[in-house]
């Protein structure tokens, strides 16, 4: 019984929501879709570049030094139980007044632990063998880093990025909370007045984001990651990494490389 | 900044909400390891099953937390304030990472060890509950962690939507302009995390004790 009024009214929200999308009303203006999703591409985007510029070169050089990798672990790992609706509430109070700065700043909080693990991850788990053999043709530090290391790492590099990708997206959506714009605004005005088509509208468009932005970075990642590290997809050698070093963490929120077909 | 005597004033509220924030964590945490077992098996038996499985569980992580926790009153035909979104959302996302983790963690084990089981006679079903499963184990801890710190983390989202456990310290405190309340609800929730966390490494290594003890792995 109520599963058949559940479907039926799942019928009556799909008309709903499409009634919406056709409203031109909705599509045009500062509150239509486009400006609302330029935005939220905007925040997320800046905030994703502060956090990889703060957290790729980190992870670099800890994970080529090898010092002080539990430290970074331990920071990626703790970030990771940071509450960010809670960081981004409480920086707004600081900051006071509809301003973008705390939202930003919380989004980069959130961004790099995943871009942190994934880059330090990355770089460590580079094949030993493969260092020496850098090392041992007269490449200098910096050399080995970035010809040998980096592009190594790569995988799991853009891993870190699809997951922090998806997370700050999500969490730009619970920022409008706090006054901003983006796709977050349907919701929380939706919410605010009970008018549940329009949040159904905005999930529809955040998650629709979400999606495409993974699909972009899966694209990217088999652009830019060398055809011989395709072979070995690091399921086996992830998996059996002991758990005692937590460096091989799944990443939260993660959709990690993607695997050839086995052959 | 803080205000100390929020504290004492709020105390009785405390209890409580962290009771419904563990009880809207955890409860999706078991039910994702009851389902995800079985699908990460198949997902690692059948080729065909893996391709279908691990994409899907991949798409089911990509979705916004409070996207979910909005759509599903639709789909189940529940009320928006139900805490039953907030479990059924977290409990997605809970089988969604895990079925990974076991099928990776199925797939690690060294046919050797499966070949030797075998050969002793032991039948599918025993094997997979003696051998494949508790060699996987650790693989699956480190899942269960993320899931663990994940779900505490994402039930303060649920208070956007009036269901938040500890989650209502922080809207409310933000709309009260209150930063203790805020601070001591974001605290909370990372200490909850962090204990649960350390908790399930320990029991990894009790449940474990061959792991590091000698020869690789």
């Amino acid at each position: 019984m109520g599963r058949r009024r559940g479907v039926a009214l799942m019928g009556a929200l799909i008309a709903d929501v499409i009634a919406w999308f056709g409203d031109p009303s909705n599509l045009t203006g500062s509150t239509g879709v486009p400006t609302r999703i330029v935005e939220h591409i905007r925040y997320s985007g800046v905030a994703l570049i502060i956090a990889a510029l703060i957290a790729v070169p980190i992870g670099a050089l800890v994970g080529h030094t090898g010092r002080g990798g539990f430290a970074v672990v331990g920071v990626a790992n703790g970030l990771r139980s940071l509450p960010e609706i809670g960081v981004v509430l409480l920086l707004v109070t600081f900051v006071g007044g509809v301003s973008l700065t705390p939202v930003t700043i919380a989004l980069v909080v959130l961004a790099i632990p995943p871009l942190l693990g994934g880059t330090y991850a990355g770089v460590r788990n580079v094949d030993r063998a493969t260092v020496d053999a850098a090392r041992g043709m007269g490449m200098t530090e910096r050399e080995i880093l970035t010809k040998v290391e980096l592009p190594n790492a790569l995988p799991l590099i853009i891993g870190g990025l699809r997951t922090a990708t998806l997370q700050v997206i999500a969490t730009a959506a619970v920022a409008a909370l706090v006054g901003v714009g983006g796709l977050g605004r349907y919701l929380i005005d939706g919410l605010g007045v009970r008018d549940y088509t329009q949040m159904a509208a905005g999930a529809l468009l955040i998650a629709a984001l979400a999606l495409l932005a993974e699909a972009v970075l899966a694209g990217v990642q088999r652009l830019v990651v060398s055809p011989g590290l395709r072979t070995t997809a690091s399921t086996g050698r992830r998996a059996a990494a002991p758990p005692s070093e937590p460096v091989e963490e799944p990443q939260t929120r993660s959709t990690p490389v993607p695997e050839p077909a086995r052959s | 900044m803080i205000d100390w005597n929020w504290i004492p004033a709020n105390a009785d509220r405390l209890g409580p909400a962290i009771v419904q924030h563990l009880v809207l964590a955890l409860v999706p945490v078991l039910i994702g390891l009851v389902v995800a077992v079985p699908v990460g098996w198949m997902a690692n038996r059948y080729r065909a099953a893996r391709a279908v499985l691990v994409p899907a569980a991949g798409l089911l992580y990509t979705i916004p937390s409070l996207v979910l926790f909005i759509v599903l009153p639709g789909v189940l035909g529940t009320q928006i304030l139900d805490p039953l979104n907030v479990v059924v959302a977290l409990s997605v996302y809970t089988v969604a990472l895990l079925v990974r983790s076991v099928a990776d963690a199925l797939a690690a084990v060294p046919g050797m060890v499966v070949a030797a089981a075998t050969a002793m006679g032991y039948k599918p079903a025993r094997r997979f509950a003696q051998v494949e499963l508790p060699l996987s184990l650790p693989v699956l801890i480190s899942g269960l962690r993320v899931a663990t710190v994940t779900n505490i983390s994402l039930v303060a989202v649920g208070a956007l939507i009036g269901i938040g456990g500890l989650g209502y310290f922080l809207t409310d405190g933000f709309l009260r302009n209150s930063q203790t309340s805020i601070i001591v609800g974001t605290l909370l929730i990372f200490v909850i995390a962090l204990v649960f966390d350390s908790l399930l490494v320990l029991i990894g290594k009790l449940a474990t004790p061959w792991v590091g003890a000698g020869g690789s792995r």
